[in-house]
């Protein structure tokens, strides 16, 4: 398999705190992979690393050959790799149309060319598209303050995803979400990400979900990765057992 | 957006034409009043440009005062009077003023943009205020325009200039409504909401927050050399921050959700304003603090949210203020 992603030896301290040490990862492409990881171990900020959103204190990220260490998020989306958020990163004020034309119009236009009127048909033809595709039509002209849960989980995918995917990280896509609606989120953004044969990491606390939707579990603790296999294999890691599965994570804070 | 057909350029052709040939009988301080209001609606038209972005400038009088001087050292000192000259000259220098003030500011947001504007502006004042070559505190007289060369079209400025400002101000709206419809535009709005999704699309907010300073800077000047004409001199009081604080009060009263609103803001104001100045010469400063009160509370997106009630078919266009 060819490598889309590689990350050497990448570090990350925050004064006294770890967050990220010595990880060594691989991404092939089209490879779905799950990362898994109690509060605090990393995970947030292994994702903030590659898309630049934090610069690590040592290590190197490569991404299709290119070295895109330290470089801005805006540079390094302009690439391909998309990311949702844990806590959804929308418009407030705008409905879920404006959020997704804005999103298509900054992601598919450089700057310069932004002049061009922002309704135009191609881009509303792609926002319609991805409307269905999401199963979020019927919420086009709701205000996003106004939506449930899972609905604004997929609006955040569907934006991150209106320009050039070449790899998808998601950051818990399915926290905060009820439970009987996991599978189907995860069903509806997997789809999409399949049509794009875009690569995908995404950061999970539900193992069944982790164990169903993954090729390959990266597991992390205390900003070190301490499993990286087959889904099968890492879930019976010693390790992973006792520091990982082992204590049932709590859903929320790590930001 | 894709709700309802925008009628805004017909609208804002006939409207501007009426006026233009309004001007023709209307009485020549009428006439003269709604010139400085348009001449200053321009200048609103910027801080309109800036708040939707979520940016509030107190310093738009740096513009205005370049602007008005541009007109006066152009006149006085090196015989420019041409004034689509010295309107180029003043988008020349707005430019590159604001394109490097702007430099520093792309960085700051709320309070602290507002505040370095306003520093800047006072900078400005300060120096002119100092500098005798500027006229000091009482500035200057600024010679009468020319249009396109032809003085014959100044034989009666109090009909040429009206016009040129009320074109001017026209092509200006135009090309802002644009603007605001174009992606630059919502880029701008997206700013406003969230810099963190906006940098996660793959664009620069420091980058929209530098432009549309410069834009704001412009239409500033623009402004200013039309006032200076129009009346003929100008002074520090330009730059002056309350100066700059009336701007931002007429665009608080018009509203950001349409290019329309801080122009019809800027008339009424004016026309309030000499008014009250008439009436009640004693409060109508306190009479303007209480209609900024009333307008904040019960129209907090301004005079233009009562004009949008109206025709419940165009609220659809307006709606990502």
């Amino acid at each position: 398999m060819k490598a889309l992603l590689e990350v050497h030896n990448l570090s990350k301290n925050f004064g006294a705190v770890v967050a990220a040490e010595d990880i060594n990862v691989t991404i092939g492409e089209k490879e779905v992979v799950g990362i898994i990881g109690a509060n605090g171990a990393g995970k947030t900020t292994f994702v903030n690393i590659i898309t630049g959103y934090v610069k690590p204190t040592a290590g190197t990220v490569r991404f299709q050959g290119t070295d895109i260490t330290g470089q801005p998020p805006r540079k390094i989306i302009r690439m391909g790799i998309c990311r949702s958020f844990q806590i959804t990163q929308l418009f407030p004020d705008m409905d879920v149309w404006e959020n997704l034309m804005v999103s298509c119009t900054l992601l598919n236009n450089p700057l310069k060319r932004l002049t061009r009127p922002f309704d135009q048909k191609g881009f509303r033809d792609r926002v319609m598209g991805t409307l269905e595709e999401f199963g979020i039509s019927e919420y086009a002209h709701e205000a996003v303050s106004t939506l449930p849960q899972g609905v604004r989980k997929l609006l955040d995918v569907a934006m991150a995803m209106m320009g050039p995917t070449n790899l998808l990280l998601l950051d818990e896509p399915t926290s905060g979400v009820a439970i009987h609606e996991k599978f189907p989120l995860m069903d509806t953004i997997m789809e999409s990400v399949k049509s794009t044969g875009a690569a995908t990491i995404f950061i999970e606390h539900d193992m069944d979900i982790v164990q169903n939707y993954t090729d390959r579990i990266i597991a992390f603790y205390d900003g070190r990765v301490i499993a990286d296999g087959p889904a099968a294999e890492v879930v019976k890691n010693e390790e992973v057992i006792r520091y990982v599965i082992g204590q049932e994570p709590e859903r929320d804070g790590e930001g | 957006m894709s709700r309802g057909k925008d009628r805004t350029i017909p609208l804002l052709t006939l409207g501007f034409s009426l006026l233009l040939a309004a001007n023709f009988v209307m009485p020549r301080w009428l006439s003269f009043l709604v010139m400085v209001s348009l001449a200053r609606s321009l200048v609103v038209i910027g801080i309109v440009v800036l708040m939707r972005s979520g940016l509030v400038s107190f310093g738009q009088g740096f513009f205005y005062c370049l602007g008005g001087y541009t007109a006066g050292i152009a006149g006085n000192y090196f015989g420019i009077t041409d004034i689509s000259l010295t309107l180029l000259i003043s988008i020349a220098i707005s430019v590159l003023a604001g394109g490097l003030i702007g430099l520093l500011l792309c960085n700051y947001r709320e309070i602290f943009f507002a505040m370095l504007t306003l520093a800047v502006s006072m900078i400005l004042y300060s120096v002119i205020v100092k500098n005798p070559t500027l006229g000091g505190s009482d500035g200057f007289n600024v010679p009468p325009p020319h249009i396109f060369g032809i003085s014959p079209a100044m034989a009666d400025p109090g009909l040429s200039l009206p016009a040129v400002t009320c074109i001017v101000v026209y092509l200006v709206s135009v090309l802002i409504h644009r603007y605001f419809k174009s992606g630059l535009g919502y880029a701008g709005v997206a700013v406003r909401l969230n810099e963190i999704r906006v940098e996660y699309l793959g664009a620069s907010p420091k980058v929209i927050v530098y432009s549309k300073y410069i834009l704001a800077g412009v239409l500033a000047s623009i402004g200013g050399t039309l006032i200076a004409y129009a009346t003929g001199h100008v002074d520090p009081e330009l730059a002056y921050w309350t100066t700059s604080g009336e701007f931002v009060f007429v665009g608080l009263l018009g509203g950001v959700s349409h290019v329309a609103a801080p122009v019809i803001a800027s008339v009424l104001f004016q026309v309030l304003r000499s008014y009250a100045l008439d009436l009640a010469p004693y409060v109508w400063q306190m009479l303007l603090g209480f209609v900024l009160l009333m307008i904040i509370l019960f129209l907090p997106e301004g005079l233009w949210s009562v004009i949008a009630r109206l025709n419940p078919k165009r609220r659809g266009d307006e709606s990502a203020p």
